[in-house]
């Protein structure tokens, strides 16, 4: 009965494993790259704010999805932009709950997840043409990249900036942090370095498979 | 036909289903926040309880339980959410027989990033700083956010000299934080180096405070006193 353009989507694995690797939000889209940079100096932070950002994801591309044929498509981004804005306002409460020095540590950051690209991407792209359940499997998909990238970036910096994982001390005390990867260029170095590895190993993959195809090709 | 389908076929959405729309998610929305925070509320409130209580037991040695008051020229004021009260918000600490161990204060001044908020204890028998935890900073890490824990530094607010003058007016002499490794006197602060804009800022906001709240401390001192037994 939907007359929209693009198919409705089975649920299957790769909905959600699209959102882990193939078009993981940070290192494939590079979207939301403002809070990716900003609080992964630290581990906990890392966490904390990949959690939250999954939460508002998931939550908001649910009511998106369910409300999907309600929402007349001229007022559509005012919509999301209000119940983004809702469970951003809930995750800060829940946030100031759990912990204070947590909340003081994420500073603006949680609130700016209103205007973190990946969930409105998510909700124009995704969830206002698709079922629930895929909208919901595919949030959590991407939720997890992004908190996986997030991760990536924060055990790197607090390792090489303040020598300590989740402030457990890794390294011995004679080695001297780099402070830097804990200031911001820290965020762009270790971001550029990952981005380099993943681009590096998709090359390889690349190569090897037209290897494949081109002694195929010969032997026929 | 539903109202999607409509958007389709028509080119005009009726007015009336996207005021319906906007308005039933605002709804929607206000809701769920309102009861969120009626929830979270009374946990944040105990949180920042805590977090004081925490604040106020590093600052002052040897404090067990603590009173709030609002102080001002006007006078001494048991902070008891009473709105007609004014002054800035003062911790008294009591020991375990509700001796009065020492005044925690609040202050704040701008440092490198944003504004430092501290809050630091004053001795009233030794008239002196007894130490400082910072309560809110932006300061760059690993330069300016040494402010918090470098220990040396921290030495500086163990017995800080804070007399007061003759007149019990202000200060006898006002504290200031001079460059590093070249403190003389017992109301001076030797900075970090690499921190100089951060610490200025302590000493600054610690000058600016205790000239004005410690002569009425003194002023108030008997009934601090008998705070706790009141």
């Amino acid at each position: 009965m939907s007359t929209l353009p693009n198919q409705q989507e089975e649920v299957t694995l790769d909905t959600f494993m699209r959102g882990l690797w193939e078009e993981n939000p940070v290192f494939v889209m590079l979207l939301g790259l403002c809070p990716v940079l900003a609080v992964t100096n630290s581990t906990m932070n890392a966490i904390a704010m990949g959690l939250a950002t999954l939460f508002v994801l998931v939550a908001s591309s649910t009511l998106v999805s369910l409300l999907r044929k309600m929402i007349p498509k001229q007022v559509r981004i005012a919509t999301y932009i209000i119940i983004i804005a809702t469970f951003v306002t809930i995750v800060d409460y829940v946030i100031q709950a759990i912990s204070l020095d947590l909340y003081n540590a994420l500073g603006a950051f949680i609130q700016l997840i209103v205007a973190n690209c990946v969930i409105l991407g998510r909700a124009e792209a995704y969830a206002s043409k698709q079922k629930v359940s895929a909208s919901i499997v595919n949030a959590f998909g991407m939720g997890a990249g992004f908190t996986i990238a997030l991760l990536c970036l924060g055990t790197v910096r607090e390792l090489l900036g303040a020598g300590t994982i989740l402030g457990v001390q890794i390294f011995s005390s004679n080695f001297e942090p780099w402070v830097v990867m804990i200031l911001p260029p820290g965020g762009f170095f270790v971001l550029g370095a990952w981005l380099l590895l993943f681009e590096y190993i998709k090359q390889r993959k690349e190569q090897k498979l037209l290897a494949a195809e081109g002694a195929t090709a010969n032997g026929s | 036909m539903s109202s999607a389908d409509q958007a389709q076929t028509q080119p005009q959405t009726p007015s009336l289903a996207m005021l319906r729309t906007l308005g039933g998610i605002a709804m929607l929305s206000g809701l769920l926040v309102v009861l969120v925070f009626q929830f979270t509320q009374p946990i944040i409130e105990e949180n920042k309880r805590i977090a004081i209580e925490k604040a106020v037991s590093q600052v002052i040695p040897g404090v067990v339980s603590k009173k709030d008051f609002l102080l001002s020229d006007e006078g001494l004021f048991p902070a008891t959410g009473d709105k007609s009260a004014v002054g800035e918000k003062i911790y008294a600490g009591y020991g375990a027989n509700g001796e009065l161990k020492g005044i925690a204060l609040e202050a704040a001044a701008t440092g490198y990033q944003d504004v430092i908020r501290i809050l630091y204890g004053y001795n009233q028998d030794c008239q002196c700083v007894t130490g400082i935890k910072i309560l809110k900073m932006a300061e760059t890490p690993g330069l300016g956010d040494k402010i918090a824990f470098d220990l040396e530094w921290l030495k500086n607010f163990e017995a800080l000299d804070a007399r007061l003058n003759t007149e019990k007016s202000g200060l006898e002499n006002a504290i200031v934080t001079v460059k590093h490794g070249t403190k003389r006197e017992q109301w001076e602060i030797d900075s970090i180096s690499g921190a100089t804009i951060s610490s200025k800022a302590i000493g600054r906001m610690i000058n600016d405070s205790g000239q004005r709240m410690f002569p009425l401390i003194i002023k108030h001192l008997d009934a601090l006193r008998i705070g706790q037994k009141g």
